[in-house]
C-alpha cells in the first residue's frame, strides 16, 4: 500500500513538473533575453552567458517607455476602481434584492462578456474622435470598464452569496436602513471578494491590446503593450529586442506578484465567477 | 438570487430560451405574490427602487459603450466613408457588404480565424481537462501547479507573443535553432502553427480553471462507488465525471470559442498578418487604422458581430445548454 502511494506521488510529481515547465518556459525565456548583452543576444542560448542590466537602464531612460508605464498604471487603476464600485452595486442588487429586470441585467452582461471587441473598434474610433475622447485616458477607461463589468458582476455576486446575510437583517432590526446595512455590515465582509475581483479586473485592463492600439495615437495615452509593439524600428539605431524584452519583463512583474501572493483567491474568484456565479 | 427562482423562470431556463424572456416571465408571478402580502408593499417598493438604482450605473455604461456603437457601426457600414476622402461620404446601402463578401482576403481571413478557433479550442479542451485533473487531484505540490498555471493566464498576451516570436527567430531563438533551418515565421503553415501554439499556451489555464469548477461538483462518493464496482479510471472519467461536468464543459467551450474567434494580439505581434495569416479582427483593424476606411471597417465589424451571435446561438440551441447559464445553472 505504501508502495503504491509513493509511486502515485512520483507520477503526480512528474505531471506537476511538466505543467510547471510548460507554463514557465516562455516567461523565463523573455527574462533571459532581457538580461543578455547585445553581443550575446543572438546566440540562441536559453541561459545568458553574460548578464547585464543595460536593457533596463535603456528603457527607463526613454520617455517612450516611462510615459507608457504611467499610462498603463493610471488607466488600469482608474478603470479597476470604477468597475469594481459599479460592479459591487449591481452585484449586491442581484444577489440580495428582488426587482423586475434583474434577469435582463444578467443577460446583458453575459452578452457583453461574449461580445467581439473588434466590432466596437470602428464605431468607437469614430465616436471618440467626435467627442474628443480619442487618444485620451477616458477614451480607454470607458471600454475597459464596460468589458470588465460582466466579470466584476459575476465574481462579486458569487462572493456576495457566501456572506452571512442574517447580520444584515440584524442591523436592519437595530434600525439601520438598507443602505447603512450595506455600508457598515456587508462591505467589510465583502472586502476579500472585492479585492479578488479588483485583481482580476486589473489583469484584464493591464492585458488589453486591441483597444489600446486602436483608440490611441500618441504617447499621451499609449499603454505599455502598445508601446512595446512600436519599439520596433522606432528605437533609434539599435536592435530593440533587448529593450522590448526588458519592458515586457517590467509589465509582467506585477502579474507574477499577484499570482504568487493571491493564487488561492484568483483561482476561487475565477472558478466561482465563471461557472457558478 | 433564490427569491427569483420561480417555477416559471426555471422552465424557461430549461428550455434554453435566453435569459431575457426569463426576466419577463418572472414578473407577473412576483406581482401576484405581492398582492397577497399587502403590508410588505412599501418595503418592497423601496427594495425595487434600490435595486434599480444600484444597477442603473452599470447597465448604463455597458449599454452606452456597446449597444449604441454597434448600432452606429451598422449605420456607418451603409455608407461610403473613407477618412482619406471625407468629401466622398455618401449612403450606398449594402454595397460595402457586397464588397467585403466578394473579397478573397476577407474569406481567407475568415478561414484562418475558423481554423485557429477550431484547432485551439479542441486542443485546449483536452489539455485543459488534463490540467484541471492535475490541479484538482494532484497529491503533491498543488499550490505550485496552480500558481504556475495562472501565470500564462495573467501574463500580457503581447509579452507572451514576443517571447514566442523571439523563440522562433532564427539565430536568436532556442526553438528555431532546435527545429529547423528556415525562418518558421515567414511561412504560412508554420506561422499558423506558432500562432496556435501561442494561443493554446496562453488560454489553456483559463479553460482548465473553468473545467476545475465543474470537477469540484463531481461527488467523491460516486467515484468511490464506481471504483468499488470495478470501474477503471477511464470508465470513471467517461461514465461518472463527464456527465456531471457537461454543463461546465459547454460553458467553457462557448466562452473559449468566442474568445478564440477574436484572436488579434498574437497575430499582430507574431506575423502582422503576413503570408495570409490575418484573422478577421486583424483585417478589420487594418482597414480601419491603416486604411482609414470607416465604411469597410464597420462592415467587417458588423459581420464579425453577426458571426459571433450565430456561434453563440448554435451553442445554446444545439447543445441545449442553459449555456449563458453560467448564471442559470445555479439558480435551478
Amino acid at each position: 500500500m505504501a508502495d503504491t502511494t509513493t509511486r502515485a506521488k512520483v507520477r503526480w510529481g512528474l505531471l506537476d513538473v511538466a505543467v510547471v515547465v510548460f507554463a514557465l518556459t516562455p516567461v523565463l525565456w523573455i527574462m533571459s533575453l532581457s538580461f543578455k548583452t547585445p553581443a550575446t543576444l543572438t546566440d540562441g542560448k536559453f541561459i545568458p552567458r553574460e548578464w547585464t542590466l543595460e536593457n533596463y537602464r535603456t528603457i527607463f531612460a526613454t520617455d517612450q517607455f516611462v510615459r507608457a508605464l504611467v499610462n498603463s498604471i493610471g488607466i488600469a487603476l482608474i478603470a479597476t476602481t470604477i468597475a469594481v464600485v459599479l460592479g459591487a452595486m449591481a452585484a449586491y442588487a442581484i444577489s440580495r434584492l428582488d426587482f423586475p429586470g434583474k434577469r435582463l441585467l444578467i443577460g446583458v452582461s453575459l452578452l457583453i462578456a461574449m461580445f467581439p471587441q473588434v466590432s466596437l473598434v470602428s464605431p468607437l474610433f469614430e465616436i471618440e474622435r467626435q467627442l474628443g475622447l480619442f487618444d485620451t485616458w477616458p477614451g480607454l477607461i470607458l471600454p475597459y470598464i464596460t468589458f470588465a463589468l460582466p466579470l466584476a458582476i459575476y465574481t462579486l455576486s458569487a462572493f456576495f452569496k457566501q456572506i452571512p446575510w442574517d447580520l444584515e437583517k440584524a442591523a436592519k432590526m437595530d434600525g439601520a436602513t438598507q443602505g447603512q446595512a450595506f455600508r457598515r455590515v456587508i462591505a467589510p465582509l465583502a472586502a476579500p471578494g472585492l479585492f479578488t475581483t479588483a485583481i482580476l479586473v486589473f489583469i484584464f485592463c493591464w492585458n488589453d491590446f486591441l483597444f489600446a492600439i486602436s483608440l490611441t495615437s500618441t504617447e499621451r495615452s499609449r499603454t505599455v503593450p502598445v508601446a512595446l509593439s512600436f519599439f520596433t524600428g522606432a528605437s533609434q539605431f539599435e536592435d530593440p529586442t533587448g529593450a522590448i524584452c526588458a519592458a515586457a519583463v517590467v509589465i509582467t512583474v506585477p502579474i507574477i506578484l499577484f499570482v504568487l501572493f493571491f493564487q488561492r483567491r484568483i483561482v476561487s474568484g475565477l472558478t466561482s465567477g465563471a461557472v457558478k456565479g | 438570487m433564490s427569491i427569483n427562482s420561480t417555477p416559471a423562470g426555471a422552465d424557461v431556463a430549461a428550455e434554453g430560451t435566453d435569459t431575457r424572456s426569463g426576466g419577463h416571465a418572472a414578473v407577473p408571478a412576483q406581482r401576484d405574490n405581492r398582492r397577497g402580502r399587502a403590508p410588505l408593499s412599501e418595503n418592497k417598493r423601496a427594495e425595487r427602487r434600490l435595486g434599480w438604482l444600484l444597477c442603473a450605473p452599470a447597465a448604463f455604461v455597458m449599454l452606452a459603450v456597446t449597444a449604441y456603437p454597434i448600432l452606429y457601426s451598422v449605420w456607418l457600414s451603409l455608407q461610403r466613408y473613407d477618412l482619406r476622402f471625407p468629401a466622398e461620404r455618401e449612403f450606398i446601402g449594402l454595397q460595402n457588404y457586397a464588397t467585403v463578401l466578394t473579397n478573397e482576403f476577407w474569406w481567407t481571413a475568415f478561414g484562418v480565424t475558423m481554423l485557429i478557433t477550431v484547432v485551439t479550442v479542441a486542443v485546449e479542451l483536452v489539455l485543459g481537462m488534463g490540467l484541471a485533473l492535475i490541479m484538482h487531484r494532484t497529491l503533491v505540490g498543488r499550490g505550485i501547479v496552480r500558481t504556475s498555471a495562472l501565470i500564462p493566464y495573467g501574463i500580457v498576451t503581447v509579452v507572451a507573443a514576443f517571447s514566442w516570436r523571439y523563440a522562433w527567430t532564427p539565430g536568436t531563438g532556442y526553438l528555431a535553432n532546435l527545429f529547423s533551418d528556415g525562418a518558421p515565421l515567414t511561412e504560412r503553415a508554420s506561422s499558423l502553427a506558432i500562432i496556435m501554439l501561442a494561443e493554446i499556451w496562453k488560454t489553456t489555464p483559463f479553460m482548465a480553471l473553468l473545467l476545475m469548477a465543474g470537477l469540484a461538483l463531481v461527488p467523491e462518493d460516486l467515484l468511490k462507488a464506481a471504483s468499488t464496482d470495478g470501474a477503471t479510471a477511464w470508465q470513471r472519467f467517461t461514465k461518472v465525471m463527464l456527465p456531471v461536468m457537461k454543463p461546465a464543459i459547454l460553458v467553457a467551450l462557448l466562452f473559449r470559442t468566442l474568445d478564440a474567434f477574436r484572436v488579434f494580439d498574437n497575430i499582430y505581434v507574431l506575423t502582422s498578418g503576413a503570408n495570409e495569416t490575418s484573422s478577421v479582427s486583424m483585417i478589420a483593424y487594418n482597414n480601419l487604422i491603416r486604411g482609414l476606411n470607416l465604411g469597410i471597417g464597420s462592415t467587417m465589424s458588423v459581420l464579425i458581430f453577426i458571426t459571433v451571435a450565430i456561434i453563440a446561438f448554435v451553442f445554446v440551441k444545439l447543445f441545449g445548454t442553459a449555456a449563458p447559464g453560467s448564471d442559470d445553472g445555479e439558480r435551478r
